[in-house]
């Protein structure tokens, strides 16, 4: 049973009660920024971090810069099957996932390098878009996983973070969501239910401005996502996407919130610079202008303003750093491409703990087909290398 | 001691929870009113707030919330009110909880038991008398099951709970308190995936589960014939192999079920029939099913669902032909 209040009580007093709109006209929706578009910043606010951990942020921002360009060219390559450029949102990626920490579980939207922030091999997540169901099991060892449903995880992380309320567990389940997963039943739920119960559960959503073609003005009435928040009884906060350490500084004091016991919600407002993935064409429903004013405001360009003005550039060699990412990715590609095909059964494993009799004779009867017509073989393209 | 179905669900769920910490137990109205149909009755002052949980009103976050308490490493018991609100948390059960085992090759699972009372003829509003099993069956990596009486119903519950995969545990409300049996006290597992045969005949194979079972034994008493009635009891993964030994000896099958004919799971044992013994049939395999129409609203659902004499036709076609 809640010990909240509950929501309606006998009317007491004899007052009048005017009537009065609730209305998001008059809520005002502030937006959380340290470093200015013009690389101006608030030196009281930029948060406690060493000379380390500000490097570290710009290097896992570069790593996902040079990882999602690498993979657009690897795909139209013929490597790949598809792939979801982060291009623009890295500071919204990096600056959130820098504050996670082993215990937590980690479910993402679009946002791959949280994952080897978290120790996740590089060439796990090239696998991962080859469609080799092995790179899910290495996320998984790191209480990580990627949403493809859209919206459909968070119920699925209202549960994690309901199990570590129950076990008392130290740790927070980080959900990240898109503009789009908000209009989903599932996130409504999901996030009514965190509410509810005051569940450990912060949701990170990165409000990217489209859900492949629908411009997120066109998911909602409400004017920001951060206020669908207070209808769950959750705290917000909107966040400059495009700056790394306004969005680190807002997630680490809403973890800390979360573990206090109360959920949080935090909207990152940032842009997907590239296409939705390798197949689509944004040409068709946004103008180059619109992708110019956002390019202007890259996100990288803005910390390192950030890091020149307090002497910390000096100690980046930028070059080098691009180089060793390169070859990190190379070497991954190479150990990706070492995956070797598959034999059928592998198809058919993992679906129950114990393979049931039916599976079982399908299994049996598929592989003794594929020994009989071999050529069966011709028609299937296994693609490990993509 | 003598129980009716939903007592035996309610003992059940007290013995698992009292042997294995990690059994949760929750959904709408399940603690502090113990149930609409009092099948939780009890739970939260044995074993507290904090594994006895009222949720909101929210089918979707009931079943993925299971799948990830399950996935973060515990057994919940889910409820559904009634089966016609499950349709909502459909997504949960094909995109999440059926396929963590698989998505993550074994890394996770989850296992975990969504329970509801499901089927027709208790005079209730529209959606609440459906018979989905047809469309749950269809999902690889969860499990179907379905008790017609009250020991199986503890027995299978309580396996259920122990499975290692999720398990929709569908119990016929209609007969939820229709008749008392034994139900065998302390410690029972009945597992999944066996069928039981309920009484043993040469003439006529009948398969049924669930609320269907006692309008099938009535019309097999009620006939001359020497029928072997066969009670399914896991819908998915079926036990094809108790069938088909049933028919290779018979050679005549029936198959009774409450839910719409075209795609159900009557569909599916005469497939199993055909392909394992088509050679002993001497007449096609009848089904005796409700119709592929939604259930009718309470006024009509009796003409709906089979009853004995429905079936006792089916069982006398399927012994007529040559």
């Amino acid at each position: 049973m809640s010990d909240r209040p509950p929501t309606q009580t006998p009317p007491e007093s004899a007052d009048q009660g005017a009537l009065r709109w609730l209305s998001q006209d008059g809520l005002e929706v502030p937006l959380h920024r340290i470093v200015a578009p013009d690389g101006s910043y608030d030196e009281a606010a930029v948060p406690d971090l060493d000379a380390e951990g500000f490097r570290d942020l710009y290097r896992w921002m570069l790593t996902d810069r040079v990882f999602s360009r690498r993979m657009v060219n690897i795909q139209r390559r013929g490597e790949l099957g598809t792939f979801g450029s982060t291009r623009g949102q890295e500071a919204s990626i990096i600056g959130s996932a820098y504050t996670l920490e082993q215990p937590d579980w980690l479910y993402v939207g679009r946002a791959w390098t949280p994952f080897f922030m978290r120790g996740v091999p590089m060439e796990e997540m090239i696998k991962f878009w080859r469609g080799i169901e092995e790179s899910q099991q290495e996320f998984a060892k790191r209480n990580s996983q990627v949403a493809i449903s859209i919206g459909s995880h968070v119920p699925l992380m209202a549960g994690i973070a309901w199990g570590m309320d129950v076990a008392g567990d130290d740790a927070v389940a980080m959900t990240y969501i898109g503009d789009g997963a908000t209009s989903t039943g599932a996130a409504h739920e999901g996030m009514n239910l965190v509410g509810a119960l005051d569940l450990p559960g912060l949701f990170f959503c990165q409000n990217n401005g489209y859900a492949i073609s629908m411009p997120a003005s066109g998911q909602t009435g409400a004017k920001t996502l951060a206020q669908r928040a207070l209808g769950y009884g959750m705290d917000a906060i909107r966040v400059d996407g495009q700056d790394v350490l306004a969005v680190y500084n807002a997630v680490s004091k809403a973890r800390e919130r979360v573990k206090q016991g109360r959920p949080v919600f935090v909207e990152s407002v940032t842009y997907r610079l590239d296409a939705h993935t390798t197949s689509d064409d944004p040409t068709r429903y946004r103008a180059d202008e619109e992708v110019e004013q956002w390019e202007a405001l890259d996100p990288l360009e803005r910390y390192r303003s950030f890091l020149e003005a307090e002497g910390l550039w000096d100690d980046i060699d930028h070059d080098a750093l691009v180089e060793e990412i390169e070859d990190e990715f190379s070497a991954a590609l190479e150990r990706a491409n070492a995956f070797a095909e598959r034999d059928v059964a592998e198809m058919f494993a993992y679906v129950y703990d114990e393979m049931p009799p039916e599976l079982r004779r399908q299994m049996d009867e598929f592989e003794e087909l594929l020994e009989e017509y071999p050529e069966m073989y011709d028609y299937v393209e296994q693609r490990p290398k993509g | 001691m003598k129980g009716t179905i939903v007592e035996a669900v309610n003992d059940a769920l007290h013995e698992e929870m009292a042997a294995d910490g990690d059994v949760l137990v929750f959904g709408e109205d399940v603690a502090q009113s113990g149930g609409v149909f009092r099948a939780t009755d009890g739970l939260l002052e044995e074993f507290g707030g904090k594994r006895v949980v009222d949720t909101p009103l929210s089918e979707i976050a009931i079943v993925g919330g299971a799948a990830g308490l399950a996935m973060y490493g515990f057994r919940p018991v889910a409820e559904i009110q009634f089966s016609g609100f499950l349709p909502p948390a459909f997504d949960q059960l094909v995109t999440n909880a059926s396929r963590i085992r698989w998505r993550t090759r074994g890394e996770l699972s989850a296992p975990m038991v969504v329970r509801m009372p499901y089927g027709a003829g208790v005079r209730a509003l529209e959606h609440h008398s459906e018979s989905m099993e047809g469309a749950y069956s269809h999902i690889p990596g969860l499990k179907v099951v379905i008790p017609s009486t009250p020991g199986d119903t503890k027995g299978l519950l309580t396996s259920a709970i122990r499975d290692p995969d999720p398990v929709l545990f569908m119990e016929p409300k209609r007969i939820y308190r229709s008749f008392r049996e034994e139900i065998p006290e302390g410690e029972h597992a009945v597992p999944l995936g066996e069928a039981a045969v309920r009484r043993e005949g040469e003439d006529v194979t009948v398969v049924s589960w669930g609320s269907m079972m006692p309008p099938t034994l009535e019309a097999v008493d009620e006939m001359d014939v020497d029928a072997e009635v066969i009670d399914l009891r896991t819908i998915s993964p079926m036990d094809a192999e108790t069938v088909v030994e049933s028919v290779k000896k018979t050679g005549r099958c029936v198959v009774v079920h409450e839910g719409p004919r075209s795609g159900g799971v009557g569909a599916d044992v005469v497939s199993r029939v055909n392909d394992d013994a088509l050679m002993y049939l001497e007449a096609p395999v009848e089904r005796v099913t409700g119709f592929d129409t939604p259930v009718p609203l309470l006024s009509m659902e009796d003409f709906y669902f089979p009853h004995p004499p429905r079936i006792r036709a089916g069982i006398e076609d399927a012994l007529a032909e040559p």
